[in-house]
């Protein structure tokens, strides 16, 4: 209301050279200035005439009576004269200054009326101590946790001995097809004296964060040992796998920064995404025609996407699937669209290429290429923590910045010797690579005519994974089946094999299935014993 | 509540101001330098945050040497640090094979657990030899061993709960069980000082948070009173729950949670409480069973004890505990249980058996000793400083006892001067710290002897006195002041 009085006090000011005009010929007609300002308060607005025009509507009125007519011109001459003054002949912008300035003064003081004044706000009634002790009364709390169901009371099996090729469960021998002890180096000997030395000189626990003293020399010597295994120039340790990715990604990725990641993705980096609060896009699982297609989309809809960071985010081998991520490609299409890529080589890391350095040796990609390299030692290296390696500058940002490295205890030292030796051992002995390899495909060629299941994963990947082919269109119902199949292989041939595990927090929506990690600690007979279970196990529940 | 001396408030604004020009002085010569330099990384944005960065190169890179110093034994109460030298202005620091034995006056070995201890070392290598490093699985497939079930159910026991989960680092635990907990709809509050941990599993768990003031059970409840009374944001729902989350001791202050009041406060407004004892667990308590313990509350009252191994047990990870039920969903839904491998079976070991010597298991009376000695070591420690004329925070009992520094030029000052005396401190400031409150921090061991905690005060009030941070008189009479203020907290 008040702003569009002060918008007309101007518009006015601006009017007032077109009124002036009209006032010229005042001697002729009286009518014509009136007709005019008719005219400017249908065409203009029509709140004019309700509240500042008073006086050109009294004018308007005027029409009728010609006696107030006779008097408005009366008062017009004398207010002509009085502003005949010397000080009203001013020229202003080419206009002279004549009677209309008793208009602007007069707008002048309404608003100057409707400044004075409050404005209306609804009376506020905050509620009373009274009212406030009620509501904390009446609120009733969900309980903490829904209630337990009968499919929650699955317990896992208790292992009485190292969680190797093949371990002791309910005094029993079963072969272990649960562990990612791809190399087969959980129970080495090596491993074994370096962890016992270890521990004999520093103890378990680090006892503090890098920071503060955590910093034992043996980290030191694994960052360097890890640098130099895969040629980058620096790497930096942390203390447990799954807080390598939720660390790292929030390290580089902030707010408004574009992250472009698999949809199959696991729960480690789903969560780092989410504490990024960078816009996050979705590709379809190791679809290289989707991704394309959502860089490109990026990058021509959104302009400003020029000046953020951009990521893509992605695992070499896929732990919800098994599937390997097509590398060259990837690094063909970042260089095209100029996105920066973190890369999870968790499962990978040890594994593929000719000498166990990952994903970007297995692609013969040079690893430089790759700006953000993670892993996990939990898998192949047989010990637990990981690692991120890339160029110093982006190391150096993370010892200050990154959230699991900086806030949280360093890895105990006998797991960063074991990290070292298994490196050495891996350096060593290719020949576990190739067992390995031999492995999977033995694997693969057992299981092949497999029925009702179907093999998902790549060939090459050391996570075997077969889903059903048959969805009952729940995951929930489909957990549960697997998860039988399971039970009785555990119990009917002492086989451990495990079925994908899904919490409500983890939004992969991959399907399920049987997860079989290989390792080159199986023999043969192992890995014909569980494909010969297995198809009997899905032809009498599958089929 | 900490109150800063005016003049040392500005000094230190100054100092603070003093190193931005200079550091902005020097990015601008820097700048004409690299103007001929090609940059090969056109099209991409600058992977570190400008202001960051800048800290880090033009503040952090200065003092570098007092953090991230390496060791090359194990953090008991004396230590071997590393040498290390700067060819560039300390932007990089090389290691040298030399190294000088040190007190140690900053790892959080409460309890002297960290190095190799006649009970535990010995069955912490035949597990190893049983059951390997690790076990590549998460606990939910393969990575469950027969030790796992002992940590728990001993762990369970320990802190006075039906029942525990364990997972392989403390970090993960609360950045991974907050989301399950509670999600959209839910209001976590939160104690102003909590860990990063707390902070991040509360924003990934999507729920609303809110602060209250730190350690003050009478803000949490106008906190209380007042959401509850508005319910969810813009659509005024009722909350489906409400989780307070407080720490046992808060390590950066030393300062022991008012947990008698709080838990009655969430009582009365029905808020589920979330303990997290990482520095109070095993460190403070007749038996170590922590605050809850020294403070004597019932751990019914407490829903949900969370609690981390790496400090006073000497080992990493982390567990909760809770009811049976509460840790049966969590063992179904907890993705740090589902997704990532378990704890290390020597690190599991190392924990139970920590547990043994603490309650006497092990057939001698050195857990009640190591408990009494750090009681004794701390609260001798900490009134000496006071003594002393030191701005100590936190409370009596406390092994975390942060000296305040303030001024910037302190924080290497104050670590080098008690490094050069071979005391090994930990200074922290900004951003770990609010930038005002930079402070040195002493974490006080059970393996401590009391030769070593006085020549630890000798060296201190040496460098206190060259560096001017006794910001209080030594007067006695003041120091009697600050024990009955104590007292009444």
């Amino acid at each position: 209301m008040f702003g569009l009085l002060v918008l007309f006090f101007f518009s006015y000011r601006f009017l007032t050279f077109k009124i002036l005009v009209v006032v010229k010929f005042e001697s002729q007609s009286f009518a014509s200035p009136l007709l005019w300002a008719n005219d400017i308060s249908c065409s203009k607005s029509t709140r004019i005439s309700s509240n500042s025009l008073a006086a050109l509507c009294s004018i308007h009125r005027a029409k009728m009576d010609t006696n107030l007519v006779e008097m408005f011109r009366a008062g017009l001459n004398w207010v002509t004269m009085a502003l005949d003054a010397p000080s009203a002949r001013v020229v202003l912008f080419g206009v002279r200054i004549q009677w209309h300035i008793f208009v602007e003064v007069l707008l002048g003081f309404v608003i100057v009326i409707l400044l004075s004044q409050k404005s209306y706000k609804p009376p506020k009634r905050p509620l009373t101590e009274q009212e406030i002790d009620e509501l904390c009364d009446e609120w009733v709390p969900e309980p903490l946790i829904p209630p337990i169901t009968e499919d929650m009371m699955h317990e896992p099996p208790v292992l009485e001995s190292a969680a190797g090729p093949h371990t002791t469960v309910n005094g029993k021998d079963v072969v272990n097809f649960a562990s990612a002890n791809y190399l087969g180096l959980i129970g080495h000997q090596k491993l074994l004296e370096s962890c016992t030395s270890a521990l004999e000189k520093y103890g378990v626990g680090s006892c503090g964060p890098r920071g503060f003293y955590g910093t034992i020399d043996v980290h030191l010597d694994c960052e360097t040992r890890i640098s130099k295994f895969l040629s980058t120039p620096d790497t930096i340790l942390y203390s447990y796998g799954l807080s390598t990715m939720f660390s790292t990604i929030p390290c580089f990725c902030k707010k408004g920064d574009i992250i472009v990641a698999d949809e199959g993705v696991h729960w480690g980096i789903q969560n780092g995404l989410q504490l990024s609060r960078s816009t996050i896009v979705y590709f379809k699982h190791n679809d290289m025609d989707s991704l394309r297609s959502t860089l490109e989309k990026i990058m021509t809809k959104n302009k400003r996407s020029k000046n953020l960071r951009r990521y893509i985010v992605a695992e070499a081998v896929y732990q919800n699937s098994g599937q390997i991520a097509p590398l060259d490609e990837i690094v063909k299409l970042k260089e095209k669209y100029k996105f920066r890529v973190i890369l999870d080589e968790s499962n990978s890391f040890g594994v593929l290429g000719r000498s166990g350095r990952g994903l970007a040796e297995h692609h013969g990609v040079p690893i430089e290429k790759i700006d953000v390299v993670t892993a996990a030692m939990g898998h192949a290296l047989a010990t637990e923590g990981g690692f991120c390696t890339g160029n110093a500058r982006i190391i150096d940002y993370q010892r200050l910045s990154s959230s699991g490295y900086v806030f949280s205890a360093s890895l105990p030292p006998y797991l960063a010797s074991a990290a070292i030796t298994a490196i050495d051992v891996i350096d060593q002995n290719p020949e576990l690579l190739v067992k390995m390899k031999h492995n999977i495909a033995l694997l693969w060629k057992g299981l092949k005519d497999i029925k009702g299941m179907s093999l998902a994963s790549d060939p090459e990947s050391p996570i075997v994974f077969l889903k059903l082919e048959k969805s009952s269109g729940s995951t929930k119902e489909d957990l549960l089946l697997l998860e039988k199949m399971a039970d009785r292989a555990l119990k009917e041939d002492s086989l451990l094999v495990v079925s994908s595990k899904k919490s409500f927090l983890d939004k992969c929506r991959l399907p399920v299935g049987i997860k079989l990690l290989v390792s080159a600690g199986h023999s043969e007979s192992d890995l014909v014993k569980v494909s010969e279970s297995l198809k009997r196990l899905a032809s009498e529940l599958l089929l | 509540m900490i109150t800063i001396p005016y003049l040392t408030a500005v000094s230190t604004y100054f100092s603070y101001g003093l190193l931005f020009a200079f550091g902005q002085l020097r990015d601008y010569s820097r700048l004409i330098f690299d103007w001929c330099s090609t940059n090969n990384l056109q099209g991409y944005a600058p992977i570190c945050l400008a202001h960051e960065d800048f800290y880090i190169r033009r503040l952090y890179h200065r003092i570098q040497d007092c953090f991230n110093r390496p060791i090359s034994s194990a953090p008991d109460s004396w230590v071997d640090v590393i040498e290390r030298y700067s060819n560039d202005n300390n932007k990089t620091l090389k290691r040298t094979t030399k190294s000088t034995r040190c007190l140690n006056l900053g790892s959080y070995n409460y309890l002297g657990f960290g190095s190799f201890d006649e009970y535990c070392t010995p069955r912490v290598i035949e597990s190893l030899k049983k059951f390997s490093a690790s076990t590549c699985s998460s606990r939910v497939d393969a990575g469950t061993t027969s030790v796992h079930a002992e940590l728990e159910e001993c762990v369970a026991n320990y802190v006075g709960k039906p029942a525990a989960i364990v997972t392989g680092m403390g970090f993960a635990t609360n950045s991974a069980i907050i989301p399950v907990l509670i999600g959209k709809g839910g209001l976590i509050i939160s104690d102003s000082l909590n860990h990063t941990s707390i902070v991040n599993g509360a924003r990934g768990s999507g729920a609303t948070i809110r602060v209250f003031q730190h350690n003050t059970p009478a803000h949490l409840e106008r906190v209380l009173k007042e959401q509850i009374a508005e319910g969810q944001p813009r659509t005024h729902r009722p909350w489906k729950k409400i989780i307070v989350v407080v720490e046992g001791i808060y390590s950066m202050e030393g300062e022991i949670c008012q947990l008698p009041e709080i838990v009655s406060v969430c009582k009365k407004y029905k808020a589920y409480v979330y303990l997290d004892e990482a520095h109070s667990i095993g460190a403070i308590g007749k038996t170590g069973r922590g605050v809850c313990e020294l403070l004597g509350v019932d751990t019914a009252d407490v829903d949900i004890m969370m609690g981390t191994f790496t400090k006073s047990f000497g080992s990493c990870g982390g567990y909760i505990a809770g009811s049976k039920d509460l840790i049966q969903y969590l063992k179904y839904h907890c993705p740090a249980h589902l997704y990532a491998t378990s704890i290390s079976t020597p690190s599991a070991q190392q924990i139970i058996s920590a547990i043994k010597v603490i309650l006497g298991e092990d057939g001698s009376n050195r857990g009640a000793q190591k408990l009494a000695r750090i009681r004794e070591n701390s609260n001798f420690f900490r009134a000496e400083l006071q003594k002393m004329g030191f701005e100590v925070l936190g409370d009596n009992d406390s092994p975390v006892m942060p000296i305040m520094l303030y001024n910037p030029a302190k924080i290497p000052a104050f670590s080098r001067e008690c490094l050069r005396e071979n005391v090994a401190v930990v200074v922290v400031g900004f951003p770990a710290t609010p930038l005002l409150l930079a402070r040195a921090r002493i974490c006080i061991s059970a393996s401590h002897s009391r030769e070593d905690l006085i020549k630890a005060l000798k060296v201190i009030s040496k460098a206190g006195d060259l560096t001017g941070i006794k910001y209080f008189p030594a007067a006695p009479k003041k120091q009697e002041e600050e024990k009955d203020r104590i007292k009444l907290d």
